[in-house]
């Protein structure tokens, strides 16, 4: 059995940022790898996705950052790809691509401090193991999605690929995160009709005063802000990602797809009989993710001015339109809709950890990425140690932070070792 | 001139308990499952009474500390003797209850001193519905408005995102907005 100090699950931005910071410290590890290095960014999501954030925002352990002409663009999916490949070979990561994890148990034997790294190309033996196999390996939809009546195509965000690939009919998005409020804008621009289902929502403008919002949050701090500093870290956690497009100037919050023609309906709460049901808190959900805009946009104008920016606020949204009377259903058996995307999420796939660290729900219990499993580890997942976990440019301090912790583990594993021999 | 006063919020809502049942959650899920409970009883004509008394909740049996007892009737106007509210307006009162509620805990939980807080309540509904005229035509409401008059130590911003995150954490804001399985049997 190959051993190694530290096994890092999955060679995405995080396995790798986490590799360039314990090859800093000359610890040991492997990157185990089912595909190729950035493997979701190569073979998932939709032609026309690009970041989130602007090309100089994304920065990785070890000073390596987009280099291009483009620093205010946001990369396509295939560029991101080439950008962490380049990184990998850059940072000469330990990758070993192909290698699909199919367990991790705890050690059993002497060495109870370890863990047992079953793949399918053999098995490992490590001191210490890092989860970065990412927040969003697969969809979540809802368990009345089974309801839906034959003959409507269901496609989720990682699986859909251009307007193409969909009937020629109305569509039903589901969901108004990123992935929904991008691919209703998409395929309402294809000549479909779109409908969106809007439950809670995270309304966010392209710019603000002239810059980029994401400018704004990284200057600010708001994106440092660490998680044992917000005061309702579920909430955080579980936040929608916020409606963003990387098209420069382009915002697409629900007023902007209203007026391309998407119609606006409350959140999908249920399949009866052939008839989707929505809720009748949509007024509700625009009011909280319009007075959460202006609390962020507030907190950005204070901190302008404490830093001596010039210039009063912006011009503010208008507040979001909500159609009156809401819709409360729509016949899925009049043909109207054709597909059905479900952007209702992501969850991490954890089904390969064997080591009692899940909660009720199945989700990995951590503090700030460090398990209650002696040497087990997480990255990548949503506000993880910082608002800012979720993004690229999170993952250099996050796993600084969980390496600096990791070689505090192994340290004491080796004075345990001195003292029991 | 202004004065401030730096007293402590005190809406007389006693949020930490209601932290420490939630802090409570993660290790003992079990002690969230509550069961509501009433029951009714014909008396004469559209008129009957409706009792509350018991319940299940915290991992075990719970009670009022008295029997709540409520008319429901309808009135005069639909030949009725109009011994109590319409279960429709009972509607009105528990969403104006629940929100309200809602209010002064979450202004507790954000220190907001509340002076007073005034909900109006409106429910549209055609009775073509349950007079089952017109097949096209719900029998329930067409739709409800609830406006709030309050006045607190606080913005106007502020008063709106109390009345915003207490429609998201109300009960019976969601029974009323999402569809929820309902099953009558005859015993």
């Amino acid at each position: 059995m190959p051993n190694t100090t530290v096994v890092v699950v999955g060679a995405g931005h995080c396995g790798l940022a986490m590799s360039r910071c314990l090859a800093d410290r000359s610890i040991d590890h492997v990157v185990l790898e089912r595909g190729e290095v950035a493997n979701s960014w190569r073979t998932r999501w939709w032609d026309s996705l690009r970041l989130l954030t602007p090309n100089w925002m994304t920065r990785l352990p070890g000073g390596y950052a987009y280099r291009g002409e483009d620093p205010d663009g946001y990369l396509a999916a295939r560029e991101v790809a080439g950008l962490i490949g380049d990184y990998a070979v850059e940072s000469a990561a330990p990758v070993l691509t192909c290698t699909t994890v199919t367990a991790v148990e705890s050690a059993v034997e002497s060495t109870a401090d370890g863990y047992v790294v079953r793949t399918d190309q053999g098995t490992w033996q490590a001191h210490a193991v890092v989860v970065a196999s990412g927040a969003c390996a697969t969809p979540v939809v809802p368990t009345f999605a089974d309801q839906v009546p034959a003959g409507i195509v269901s496609v989720t965000p990682d699986a859909y690929r251009n307007p193409g690939q969909l009937p020629d009919a109305g569509v039903l998005v589901v969901g108004a995160s990123a992935s929904g409020v991008q691919i209703a804008d998409e395929l309402q621009r294809s000549g479909r009709q779109v409908t969106l289902a809007a439950g809670e929502h995270v309304r966010m403008p392209r710019t603000y005063r002239r810059r980029d919002i994401l400018w704004w949050m990284d200057a600010s701090g708001l994106l440092d802000e660490t998680y044992d500093e917000v005061d309702d870290l579920i909430r955080v956690r579980n936040l929608p990602s916020m409606q963003l497009v990387g098209t420069p100037q382009r915002t697409v919050d629900l007023n902007a797809l209203q007026a391309a023609g998407v119609r606006l309906h409350g959140r999908l709460v249920g399949i009866r009989d052939g008839v989707a049901q929505f809720s009748g808190s949509l007024p509700n959900v625009c009011a909280l993710a319009d007075l959460k805009l202006g609390r962020l946009l507030d907190s950005i104008d204070i901190w302008a001015m404490s830093a001596g920016l010039d210039g009063a606020g912006d011009e503010r949204l208008a507040p979001t339109r909500v159609p009156a009377p809401a819709p409360l259903s729509i016949d899925l058996r009049s043909g109207e809709i054709g597909t059905i995307v479900w952007a209702t999420g992501f969850r991490p796939d954890l089904s390969w950890l064997d080591v009692p660290t899940l909660d009720r729900k199945g989700r990995l219990v951590h503090d700030g990425g460090v398990t209650s499993a002696p040497g087990l580890y997480a990255l990548g997942l949503p506000f993880l140690r910082r608002r800012k976990s979720s993004l690229i440019d999170g993952a250099a301090a996050d796993a600084a932070d969980l390496t600096a912790h990791l070689a505090g583990h192994l340290d004491a594993v080796a004075a345990r070792r001195r003292t029991s021999a | 001139m202004t004065t401030t006063t730096q007293a402590p919020a005190d809406n007389g809502v006693n949020v930490e308990a209601l932290l420490g049942v939630r802090d409570m959650l993660p290790d003992s899920p079990e002690v969230a499952q509550f069961q509501w409970r009433s029951t009714t009883s014909w008396e004469h004509g559209t008129h009957s009474r409706s009792d509350v008394e018991t319940f299940f909740g915290f991992g075990e049996e719970q009670q009022h500390h008295r029997k709540f007892s409520y008319d429901v009737d309808h009135p005069e106007q639909f030949a009725a003797q109009d011994k109590g509210s319409t279960p429709v307006e009972y509607v009105l009162v528990a969403l104006g209850g629940c929100l309200t509620a809602g209010v002064a805990a979450v202004a507790q939980q954000r220190q907001i001193q509340l002076r007073s807080v005034q909900a109006t309540l409106t429910a549209e509904m055609d009775l073509h519905g349950i007079l089952g005229a017109d097949p096209d035509t719900r029998n329930g409401f067409s739709g409800v408005r609830v406006t709030y008059e309050i006045d607190a130590d606080a913005t106007p911003e502020e008063i709106r995102a109390l009345v915003a995150q207490s429609q998201k954490r109300s009960a019976v804001f969601d029974i009323m907005t999402n569809p929820t399985s309902v099953t009558v049997d005859v015993a």
